[in-house]
């Protein structure tokens, strides 16, 4: 483990200057309590345990894996929406973790979130105008006359009519939801956006547009991106570096185009190879590595290599030490004893 | 004679708001041991399609208006409830979207398994427990004598959606109606799956349908594809003619929105602009017609037949008027020529515009201001 930590703070040092976030041994654990009034703790759901990795300004990191991964915990913690177990989070050279109240909401100014579901993230009691305004107010940026112009223009920057300030949520289809979302996070002028599965929510013909939409706004104001999804081609499609998260561990980081390419992580293989591509010829001929049983419990994972239970390269090292997270190839690591 | 004719069916709920066209005017037929794949996006009839082919439609508010299913030689829509129930899942067995509602939480494995199998088949009990424990090993539960007595929260979602084919193959069924069977779960568990699903069919040459949103997930499972759009089929095909030599603006639309694994170099999707058909209230002529880049005026003023297309397989139909023997659209080729600039822009500012089910509001909202300004 030590040597692993040692190897990312290497780069990030090596390349601080571009690195908007660096994130050191990140652990969330939630305990689980038996007991009524004498609670106990009888173990904890390990959602993220121990995970390092950065990003630069400017780019879009791509983290993936399968529901229950810890891909959404971790998004939360680096924004401070849960208080992570152990570990860092450096945003711009501050540490979050450490901060107290006041000083992290004057930090969030700079960090956003898009949420997955447009239905349930917009309060349905309140309009469009108050949901874009509030963060304005509560950042003091803006308010009166100066407040309505600015969310009026938000609501045009995201491709809606100015004009829809006194309307609800209820009035608008998942897609338009989506961008009042997108519009909302922006409406503070934030550098760092973490966007949680914002599409997976959306029909097959809105995605694209959403996916555009938030291309265009990275260009526009030079925006980072975390991007958290399932869905492997459309991280594929959006991110600069993608990692791959498997039962609250971070097993291959790599750019996208080498990840895709050369995947060193037998579960980064097995889930390429599962992903359908939408081509009956390709499809008829790919080789499918269908992977065994199902993911193990984040309450009590696997000894080792987590991944050693359902992998069909595993031997008897990987149910016993865990493999080290190593950079093989110039900004690709993996987790892994038999990698490639 | 094909297992299963689909002629016109309509299929309407009867709303507060007005009357939602889920299912307006499908026909389709499928062969014994073939395999379809209906796609489309969510609201576009092809759920409905399904539920109403196995006489589920809640009525009211829904209510199959016209047309005729006959599956096997018998029109479904005639029967009486007690012929209906003799198919459902005997003859004509359904997978649903989501194994964790879809299975009763409060019975045992076995019981909700061997259900139709004393039903149907008329075993008794322990023949009943004997069969579920083959079923439940074919596909693919783990020590399946040693859980049959379990509870569906004591399985996960993909060993969940096994058992859901474990009872749909229960009682060795003519067509299987897999209605999103893969959309719940997660990709790794979705490939376990589709594979389970693909070798069983070609085992037991059982025909299905498969209903799916996800156009990479027919590509290869199935024989044949419908894709839907607002309650209509708007193109058929074979799923390789399909891919190859798609005719519809809207399947051209699916096609150059999805990001694909396999792209080359990072390019710009090209989402289909708009919003979905409002069901209660759909344009005219074309459905596709207001998102459509490359419409023209008679596409707003009737709508098209499905009918046979120039410079394609002999069974490749789509439903539009510019892809048509003499239309406008035979030639183009789809993955250069995205539509006319200005429609495009005109459709984006529709999205931009007035929400669907505020259109009345704002209309409302308008008037008096113009007449303030007129006064």
């Amino acid at each position: 483990m030590a040597v692993a930590f040692e190897k990312v703070r290497s780069t990030a040092t090596a390349e601080s200057g571009k690195n908007i976030l660096t994130v050191n041994g990140l652990t969330m654990h939630f305990p689980l309590t038996q007991g009524i009034i004498f609670q106990r703790q009888v173990g904890a759901v390990r959602a993220v345990d121990g995970i390092d990795f950065f990003v630069q300004k400017g780019e879009t990191l791509g983290l993936v894996g399968e529901s229950g991964c810890g891909k959404s915990t971790t998004g939360r913690a680096i924004l401070q929406l849960y208080k992570p177990t152990a570990g860092s989070v450096k945003f711009e050279g501050t540490e979050l973790t450490t901060l107290g109240g006041e000083q992290m909401r004057r930090m969030r100014r700079k960090m956003q979130m898009i949420f997955q579901d447009p239905y349930a993230s917009l309060n349905p009691r309140m309009t469009v105008g108050n949901i874009i305004g509030e963060p304005l107010e509560v950042h003091h940026l803006a308010s009166g006359r100066a407040k309505t112009e600015r969310v009026q223009e938000l609501l045009k920057v995201v491709g809606l009519n100015p004009y829809f300030t006194n309307r609800y949520p209820h009035e608008f289809s998942g897609g338009q939801r989506q961008r009042i979302g997108v519009a909302r996070a922006l409406a503070v002028e934030p550098e760092f956006i973490v966007a949680d599965e914002p599409i997976s929510a959306l029909d097959v013909s809105i995605q694209a547009q959403i996916i555009n939409l938030l291309e265009e706004l990275q260009e526009k104001f030079q925006l980072t991106y975390l991007f958290i999804a399932h869905d492997l081609s459309v991280v594929r499609h959006i991110s600069d570096r993608v990692a791959v998260m498997y039962l609250g561990k971070i097993v291959e980081v790599a750019d996208r185009q080498e990840l895709y390419e050369k995947p060193l992580h037998p579960y980064t293989q097995a889930l390429l190879s599962a992903v359908p591509i939408p081509d009956p010829a390709i499809e008829s001929k790919r080789k499918r590595i269908i992977l065994t049983g199902d993911v193990p419990s984040p309450v009590n994972p696997p000894s080792g290599c987590r991944f050693h239970t359902r992998c069909w390269k595993a031997q008897e090292i990987c149910s016993e030490v865990d493999p080290e997270f190593i950079e093989h190839s110039p900004r690709h690591w993996a987790a892994c004893h038999f990698p490639g | 004679m094909p297992l299963l004719e689909v002629n016109d069916l309509h299929t309407y709920f009867y709303t507060r708001d007005g009357v939602v066209r889920a299912v307006d005017g499908v026909t389709f037929e499928l062969a014994a041991g073939e395999t379809l794949g209906l796609v489309g996006e969510s609201g576009c009839g092809k759920t409905v399609t399904a539920l109403s082919l196995m006489r589920l439609i809640p009525q009211p508010p829904g209510k199959i208006t016209e047309g005729q299913i006959i599956f096997d030689g018998q029109d479904v829509l005639k029967m009486d409830d007690d012929e209906v129930r003799g198919i459902r899942g005997n003859n004509v067995a359904m997978i649903f979207q989501d194994p964790m509602t879809s299975l009763n939480p409060v019975l045992t494995i076995s019981r909700q398994v061997s259900e139709a199998l004393e039903l149907h088949l008329k075993m008794d009990r322990s023949e009943a427990r004997k069969r579920t424990v083959e079923l439940l090993d074919l596909v693919g539960i783990p020590s399946a004598k040693k859980r049959l007595d379990d509870y569906p929260h004591q399985f996960s979602g993909g060993m969940r959606q096994r058992v859901m084919i474990a009872m749909a193959l229960s009682c060795n069924p003519k067509l299987i109606l897999a209605d999103e069977p893969t959309t719940a779960l997660d990709v790794t568990i979705q490939a376990q799956i589709l594979d389970l699903l693909k070798n069983l069919a070609r085992e037991f040459r059982t025909a299905f349908i498969l209903i799916t949103h996800d156009l990479g997930v027919v590509a290869g499972m199935t024989q044949r594809i419908h894709v839907m759009y607002a309650g209509r089929i708007v193109e058929k095909a074979d799923t390789g003619e399909l891919f190859a030599n798609p005719k519809h603006p809207y399947t051209w639309g699916l096609l150059r929105s999805i990001p694909r694994l396999d792209e080359q170099r990072k390019q710009r999707l090209v989402p289909i602009e708009g919003l979905p058909p409002d069901l209660i209230a759909p344009p005219p002529g074309c459905k596709f017609e207001p998102r459509c880049a490359y419409r023209r005026d008679v596409c707003r003023e009737k709508e098209p037949p499905l009918e046979r297309v120039p410079n394609a397989k002999p069974d490749h139909e789509a439903r539009c008027w510019g892809t048509q023997e003499g239309g406008w659209l035979v030639d183009v080729d789809w993955h250069s020529e995205i539509g006319d600039v200005r429609v495009l822009e005109e459709i984006k500012q529709e999205v931009a515009s007035v929400p669907a089910e505020a259109a009345h509001a704002a209309a409302a909202d308008a008037n008096p201001g113009a007449r303030k300004e007129g006064s």
